[in-house]
C-alpha cells in the first residue's frame, strides 16, 4: 500500500498543474467530468506519467482509467508485468 | 440514465457561448468558386487562405479536360466496390502511375485518405500487435489505431528519443510494431525528423508508415514527399497518400514494396466495403499527378509563397508554427480571441481555418493558412495587411488565458 501511495502523490504532482480554477482532487476524482480534462488533456497527461514511471501505457487502457487511483493501479500493474 | 443526445449537451453549451449569432466558422459556405484563391463567402469576394490546395490544380485546364473526357466516356458513378463489382482501367492506371512515381511494385487506390489509413493501418496491425503513432498524428490515423485492435502507444511530437524509449521498452515486440509520422504536420506545418526515426527503426526493428498527405507534391526533388526529401525513401515500408490536397480532387493511396502488401486487397475493409472513385475523379487524379511530375516550377512557386508569408507574419510578430511551410499556424489565446481574429481576418476578405482544441495540439488555439502555387506575390501580401491590421485583436487583455479551453 505504501508504494500505491507514493505513485498516487507522484500522480498528483502532475495533476495539479493542470487543475481548473478551485476544484479538488482525490484519488476517486473523475479526471474528465469532474476534474474538467479532455480527452486530449488525458493523453497529453500519461505521456508525463509515462515518462516519470519509464513505462509505456497503451491508450486502449484508457477507457477504463476515469480516476487517479485507476491510474495509479494500471501504472502498478504495467511496473509489475516488466 | 442519460438520453441518447445529452452527449451532445456540452457541445451545445459551448457553440452557444463561442458563436453567440448562431454562425459557426465550422458552417462556413462556400457560395461560388472562382478559383483555386478566390471565392464568394457571406455574399463577398475573398482571398482563399485556408484550402490544402497546394499546388493550385484544381481548376487545371488539362485536369478538368480529363475529368469531362471520362465522365463522358464512363459516366457519373462506379455505383460499387472494386472487389465486388470491378476494377476500371481508370484505376489500374492510376496505381500503375503512383508505382512508378514512387518506384514501388504494390499500390492501392483507396475512395479517401481516411480510408487508405483505416484500410492499411487498421487491417494491418492486430491484437498481437503494437502501435507507436506520434502525439500529433491526424484523427484518421488515430481512428485507423482503433479500428485495427493492436496496443497503441502514443510517443511525443518529433521526439525521436522518446521514439526510442519506447521502442527499447518493447523489446522482442518491436519487430511487430508499426511506427506512424507524417510528412508535414497538418496543423502546425512543421515536418517529422526522418531520417532519425529511421535511424531508431533501423536499431531495433518495426515497419515504418508516413502519411505525406501535406507532403505529396510539396517536399523532396521528384515532389515525392518527405520520405525523398529525407532521402530515406527505400527505407520506409508504407507511404500513405490523399488526392485531396495537391493532386485537387479526393481518393487516397498505399504504396509499399512489400509485397504482401496487396494482399490488404482481400483483407482490408475499407477497400472492399465501399464504392471506388468515379471515372472523373481518377481523371483528374490522373492528370494532376503528370503535372505534378512535369512542372516542378509549382513547387517553387509554392515555396516562394509559403516562405513570403512565414517571413512576413513573423516580422508582424507573430506566434508561428516552428518552420516555413505551406501549411502557416498563426497561435493565439483563449477561444473567444481565435473566434474574433477568425472573424476579422473574414470581413478583411481572408478565408483561413479556424482550429481549437482538441483538433490543435498543445492546447493551442490557431488559424491556419494554407499557401498555394495559384497565389500571387501580391495576394500573399494583402493576407499579411490583413494580419498587420488585427494585431490590435492581440493586445487586447484577456488574450492569452483559457489555452486550455477550461
Ligand atoms: C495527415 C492527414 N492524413 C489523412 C487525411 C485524410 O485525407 P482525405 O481527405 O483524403 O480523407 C488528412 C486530411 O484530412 C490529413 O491531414
Amino acid at each position: 500500500m505504501a508504494e500505491y501511495q507514493q505513485i498516487l502523490d507522484r500522480l498528483y504532482t502532475h495533476l495539479r498543474p493542470m487543475a481548473p480554477q478551485g476544484t479538488t482532487l482525490d484519488e476517486d476524482t473523475d479526471l474528465i467530468s469532474e476534474f474538467g480534462l479532455d480527452s486530449v488533456n488525458v493523453m497529453d497527461l500519461l505521456l508525463e506519467v509515462e515518462e516519470d514511471f519509464d513505462i509505456s501505457v497503451p491508450l486502449n487502457l484508457l477507457a477504463d482509467i476515469r480516476t487517479p487511483k485507476d491510474l495509479a493501479c494500471t501504472i502498478i500493474r504495467l511496473l509489475e508485468a516488466e | 440514465m442519460m438520453a441518447l443526445f445529452d452527449k451532445f449537451n456540452k457541445l451545445a453549451s459551448e457553440r452557444a457561448e463561442l458563436f453567440p449569432t448562431g454562425l459557426s466558422p465550422f458552417e462556413t459556405r462556400i457560395e461560388e468558386v472562382y478559383s483555386p484563391t478566390e471565392a464568394r463567402i457571406g455574399g463577398r469576394r475573398v482571398l482563399l487562405a485556408g484550402t490544402n490546395n497546394y499546388l493550385g490544380l484544381t481548376f487545371a485546364p488539362e485536369c478538368i479536360e480529363a475529368a469531362q473526357k471520362a465522365v463522358e466516356r464512363e459516366g457519373t458513378g462506379t455505383t460499387g466496390s472494386r472487389m465486388a463489382n470491378g476494377s476500371y482501367g481508370g484505376h489500374c492506371a492510376l496505381e500503375a502511375e503512383l508505382g512508378d512515381f514512387y518506384q514501388s511494385n504494390s499500390v492501392i487506390v483507396f475512395s479517401t485518405g481516411y480510408l487508405a489509413s483505416l484500410g492499411l493501418i487498421g487491417t494491418l496491425a492486430g491484437a498481437q500487435d503494437i502501435i507507436l503513432l506520434d502525439a500529433d498524428c491526424h484523427a484518421s490515423i488515430y481512428d485507423a489505431c482503433r479500428l485495427s485492435g493492436a496496443q497503441i502507444i502514443r510517443f511525443r511530437h518529433n521526439d525521436v528519443a522518446d521514439l526510442e524509449k519506447r521502442l527499447q521498452r518493447l523489446k522482442k515486440h518491436a519487430d511487430n510494431t508499426l511506427i506512424v509520422v507524417e510528412g508535414i504536420y497538418s496543423m502546425l506545418g512543421d515536418r517529422a525528423p526522418l531520417a532519425e526515426i529511421v535511424a531508431v527503426k533501423r536499431r531495433y526493428g518495426g515497419y515504418l508508415v508516413v502519411d505525406e498527405a501535406h507532403s505529396l507534391g510539396v517536399l523532396g526533388e521528384h515532389g515525392r514527399g518527405l520520405s525523398e526529401e529525407a532521402g530515406v525513401a527505400t527505407e520506409v515500408d508504407f507511404i500513405l497518400g490523399t488526392f485531396s490536397k495537391s493532386l485537387g480532387a479526393v481518393g487516397g493511396f498505399l504504396a509499399s514494396n512489400h509485397p504482401e502488401s496487396e494482399f490488404l486487397r482481400y483483407a482490408s475493409r475499407p477497400y472492399i466495403f465501399t464504392a471506388s472513385p468515379s471515372p472523373s475523379v481518377i481523371a483528374s487524379t490522373r492528370a494532376a499527378l503528370q503535372l505534378l511530375r512535369s512542372r516542378p516550377q509549382l513547387r517553387e512557386r509554392l515555396w516562394a509563397n509559403a516562405t513570403q508569408l512565414y517571413r512576413q507574419l513573423q516580422a508582424l510578430g507573430y506566434r508561428l508554427g516552428p518552420e516555413p511551410s505551406p501549411v502557416v499556424a498563426t497561435l493565439l489565446g483563449s477561444r473567444q480571441q481565435a473566434v474574433a481574429f477568425w472573424q476579422g481576418l473574414l470581413e478583411r476578405g481572408i478565408y483561413v481555418n479556424l482550429v481549437l482544441p482538441p483538433a490543435a495540439p498543445g492546447g493551442y488555439t490557431l488559424v491556419r493558412c494554407s499557401v498555394s502555387a495559384a497565389h500571387t506575390p501580391a495576394q500573399i501580401d494583402i493576407i499579411c495587411q490583413a494580419f498587420a491590421d488585427l494585431r490590435a485583436i492581440l493586445e487586447q487583455p484577456d488574450a492569452l488565458v483559457d489555452s486550455h479551453g477550461s
